[in-house]
C-alpha cells in the first residue's frame, strides 16, 4: 500500500519518466500478454490434440475394420487367432451394465444427501460433512478398486447366489459410491439456486416442508440436477481402475451383472499394461476404444452443459 | 410454465415429515460409512507391512513378506515435481488471462468452452493423448517426463478453474484502483491482484496436484512399469508410481501381495490426507480473514 502511495506522489512531484524506458515498459507488457494468451490457447490446442491424435490412430484401424462391425457385432477377440473379431459390444455392455449399476446407487443416495444438505443441515453439520464427503470424493480409484475385491466381493457373495469372484456388480456398486459426492455437490448447487420466495410462497399456502421439497424445490432444480446426473453417467463411463480391478476382465456380451465383464477403459488398460508396440493392431485397437470413449463422455457432457444453462436461464427468469 | 400447484389434494402426513429428513441422513451416512469402514479395513490389513524399510526398500516379486515402495514413491515424487513445473504456471497463466485481460472476448469465450470440455475428458483418453502425442509423436518414450506432462494435461483444467475462483475474489475495485493510480495491467494483476488471491490459488494447485498422485489409469496407457528396482535418475528415466505399484500388488495373482497393496494405499491415502488437510486450512483461513 505504502509503495503504491508513494509511487503515486512521487508521480505527482517528479517528472514524467524518460520516453525509453516507457516503450521498453510497453514492450515488456505486451510480452506478458501474448506468454498469457498463449498459456490460454493451450487449452484449445490439448482439445484439438486429443481429437487429432485419437483420429489419427483409430483411422488406422478403420481402415482394415468396418464401423459395421465395430458397431454391429458381438464378437470382441481382437487379438487372437487368424480371424479376429471386431465388434465392440462385448465392452459396451459392460460399460453400460456398471455404469447403470452405478447410477442406480448415486442418484437416490446423491440426491437425498444434496436435499439434506441444503434443507435440512445446519451451518455446522454443513461444515463437517462437506469436507467428508470431498474426502470421499479425492479417494484415488484404484483404493476402490482393492476395496470391491478384499470386501465387497466376499461380503456380496454371501447375498446374491452365482457371483462370480470378478463381477460387474461390486465394480458397479463401488462406482456409484465414489460418484455419490459429484452428484451431491452438483445438485446442492442447483437446489441452492432456488430462490427463497418460492419456498415461501409454498409455505405461505400451507405446504409442509417434505411437500414443498418435493413440489417445489426439486422440481424448479430439476435440470441442475439431470445435468449433475448426466456428468455422472459421463463419469461412470470414463471410470478406469475400479472396473480394470473388480470386473473380471473378461470381454463377454452379458448384461448380468453377477458375471465378469470388461469394459472399455478396462479393456485399454489390459491391453496397455502389455507390450503394444507403435502401429500394431492391439496398438490401433486401443485408440478406436478410446476413440469411441471419447465421443461417448463428450456427448454426456454437452446434454450436462445444456442442461445446466436451461437451470441458469431459468433462475434468472 | 409449470402445472400448478393443486391446493386441494391431501397433504404428507406427519409420519412422513419426520421420517424424510432421516432419509436425507441416510443419503449422506451410507456413502460416509462406506468411506470410514474403507479406511478401516485398509488401516487393518496394511498397518502391518509398514516400516522404514517398506518406505525405502524395491518391492519383491517372489515375497510378500519383504521388499517395499522405494521406487514408487522416488517416482511420484519425480512425477509431482515436474507435474507442477509445467501445469501450475500454464494453468494460472490461463487463469489470469481469462480473468485480467480477456474477460468477454470470442476468443476466451472458445477458451472456456475448451477448458470446461477437457474438465470432462476421462483420464484414460488423457493417457492415450499422451501415449500418442509424447511417448511416440514427439519421441520422449516410456519416460518419467512423458507421463509428467501426460497429468499435467490431466490437470491443467483443475488448476485454471480453481485460479480463476481465486482471481474472482479479489474486488474490481483494487484493479480500478491501481489502473487509476497509472498502473499497467500487468503491474495491477502482479502487484495487488495475485497477492491477494494467493491462498486460493495455492488451495487449488494442492487439490490439482493430490488428484495428480493418484491417478493411475494414464500411466498404465503411457507405459509406467509395473516392476522395478530403482527410482528415476533423470527426467527420461522409465519409472513407476505409488498407485502403479499398488495396482501391480492389487492384481497379483498371490493373494498375500493384497496386504502389501494395503500398506501402499496407506501410505498413498496419508500423503493425500495431509495435503488436503493443508488445503482446507488455508481456504478457513482466508475465509475467516475475508468475513
Amino acid at each position: 500500500m505504502s509503495e503504491a502511495a508513494a509511487a503515486m506522489t512521487s508521480t505527482r512531484t517528479a517528472p514524467a519518466p524518460a520516453r525509453p524506458h516507457r516503450r521498453a515498459a510497453r514492450w515488456y507488457e505486451r510480452v506478458i500478454e501474448v506468454g498469457l494468451r498463449g498459456c490460454g490457447l493451450l487449452s484449445i490446442a490439448i482439445t484439438i490434440g486429443i481429437v487429432v491424435v485419437l483420429a489419427n490412430e483409430s483411422s488406422a484401424f478403420f481402415a482394415h475394420v468396418s464401423l459395421t462391425e465395430f458397431l454391429g457385432s458381438t464378437k470382441w477377440t481382437p487379438l487372437i487367432g487368424e480371424a479376429p473379431h471386431y465388434g465392440v459390444w462385448p465392452l459396451l455392455a459392460a460399460t453400460i451394465t456398471t455404469s447403470v449399476i452405478a447410477m442406480v446407487v448415486a442418484t437416490p443416495l446423491g440426491i437425498l444427501a444434496a436435499i439434506y444438505l441444503s434443507e435440512y443441515a445446519g451451518a455446522r453439520t454443513r461444515r463437517v460433512i462437506k469436507p467428508a464427503l470431498e474426502l470421499l470424493a479425492g479417494v484415488p480409484t484404484i483404493v476402490f478398486g482393492y476395496f470391491a475385491i478384499t470386501v465387497l466381493t466376499p461380503s456380496l457373495a454371501g447375498w446374491v447366489p452365482g457371483l462370480a469372484g470378478g463381477n460387474m456388480l461390486s465394480a458397479g456398486i463401488m462406482m456409484g459410491v465414489m460418484i455419490v459426492p459429484l452428484v451431491a455437490s452438483l445438485s446442492e448447487d442447483a437446489i441452492y439456486a432456488v430462490p427463497a420466495s418460492l419456498r415461501e410462497a409454498s409455505y405461505g399456502l400451507g405446504g409442509g416442508k417434505l411437500e414443498t421439497i418435493r413440489r417445489v424445490v426439486v422440481p424448479s432444480a430439476w435440470s441442475g440436477i439431470a445435468s449433475a446426473m448426466t456428468l455422472a453417467v459421463s463419469r461412470a463411463i470414463g471410470e478406469t481402475m475400479i472396473v480394470a480391478i473388480a470386473a473380471g476382465n473378461q470381454p463377454s456380451f452379458t448384461f448380468d451383472a453377477r458375471e465378469p465383464g470388461q469394459t472399455a477403459t478396462a479393456f485399454i488398460v489390459d491391453i496397455a499394461k502389455g507390450e503394444t508396440p507403435h502401429g500394431s493392431v492391439a496398438y490401433q485397437t486401443i485408440f478406436a476404444v478410446a476413440a469411441m470413449l471419447f465421443v461417448m463422455t463428450l456427448t454426456m457432457n454437452m446434454i450436462a452443459f445444456r442442461l445446466s444453462r436451461r437451470l441458469r436461464a431459468q433462475s434468472r427468469a | 410454465m409449470r402445472r400448478p400447484i393443486d391446493l386441494t389434494s391431501r397433504r404428507d402426513g406427519i409420519l412422513a415429515e419426520r421420517l424424510f429428513p432421516w432419509l436425507c441422513r441416510l443419503g449422506v451416512a451410507l456413502p460416509l460409512a462406506m468411506l470410514g469402514w474403507l479406511l478401516l479395513r485398509v488401516f487393518v490389513d496394511g498397518v502391518g507391512r509398514i516400516d522404514g524399510s517398506f518406505l525405502t526398500d524395491a518391492p519383491s516379486q517372489l515375497n510378500a513378506k519383504v521388499g517395499g515402495l522405494g521406487p514408487a514413491l522416488m517416482g511420484s515424487l519425480w512425477l509431482i515435481v515436474l507435474t507442477s513445473a509445467v501445469a501450475l504456471p500454464i494453468g494460472i497463466g490461463a487463469a489470469i488471462y481469462l480473468e485480467e485481460y480477456d474477460r468477454r472476448s470470442r476468443l476466451a469465450s472458445l477458451v472456456e468452452l475448451a477448458i470446461s470440455n477437457l474438465a470432462g475428458v476421462p483420464s484414460i483418453v488423457y493417457g492415450m493423448l499422451g501415449l500418442g502425442l509424447f511417448v511416440h509423436t514427439m519421441a520422449l518414450g516410456e519416460t518419467v517426463l512423458a507421463g509428467a506432462l501426460t497429468l499435467a494435461l490431466l490437470i491443467l483444467p483443475i488448476v485454471i478453474t480453481a485460479a480463476r475462483e481465486a482471481l474472482r475474489t479479489v474486488k474490481d475495485a483494487l484493479r480500478e484502483a491501481a489502473l487509476g493510480l497509472g498502473a499497467t495491467r500487468w503491474q495491477t494483476t502482479r502487484q495487488v491482484v495475485l497477492p491477494m488471491a494467493l491462498p486460493g490459488i495455492l488451495t487449488g494447485a494442492i487439490l490439482a496436484i493430490s488428484r495428480a498422485i493418484g491417478e493411475t489409469a494414464p500411466l498404465v496407457v503411457v507405459g509406467a512399469v509395473a516392476f522395478i528396482m530403482y527410482g528415476p535418475d533423470g527426467v527420461d528415466s522409465p519409472y513407476t508410481a505409488l498407485p502403479m505399484q499398488i495396482f501391480q500388488w492389487t492384481s497379483n495373482p498371490k493373494r498375500e501381495f493384497l496386504d502389501n497393496a494395503a500398506a501402499g494405499i496407506l501410505v498413498l491415502m496419508a500423503t493425500l490426507l495431509i495435503l488436503n488437510g493443508f488445503a482446507i486450512w488455508l481456504r478457513n483461513r482466508t475465509q475467516a480473514r475475508r468475513t
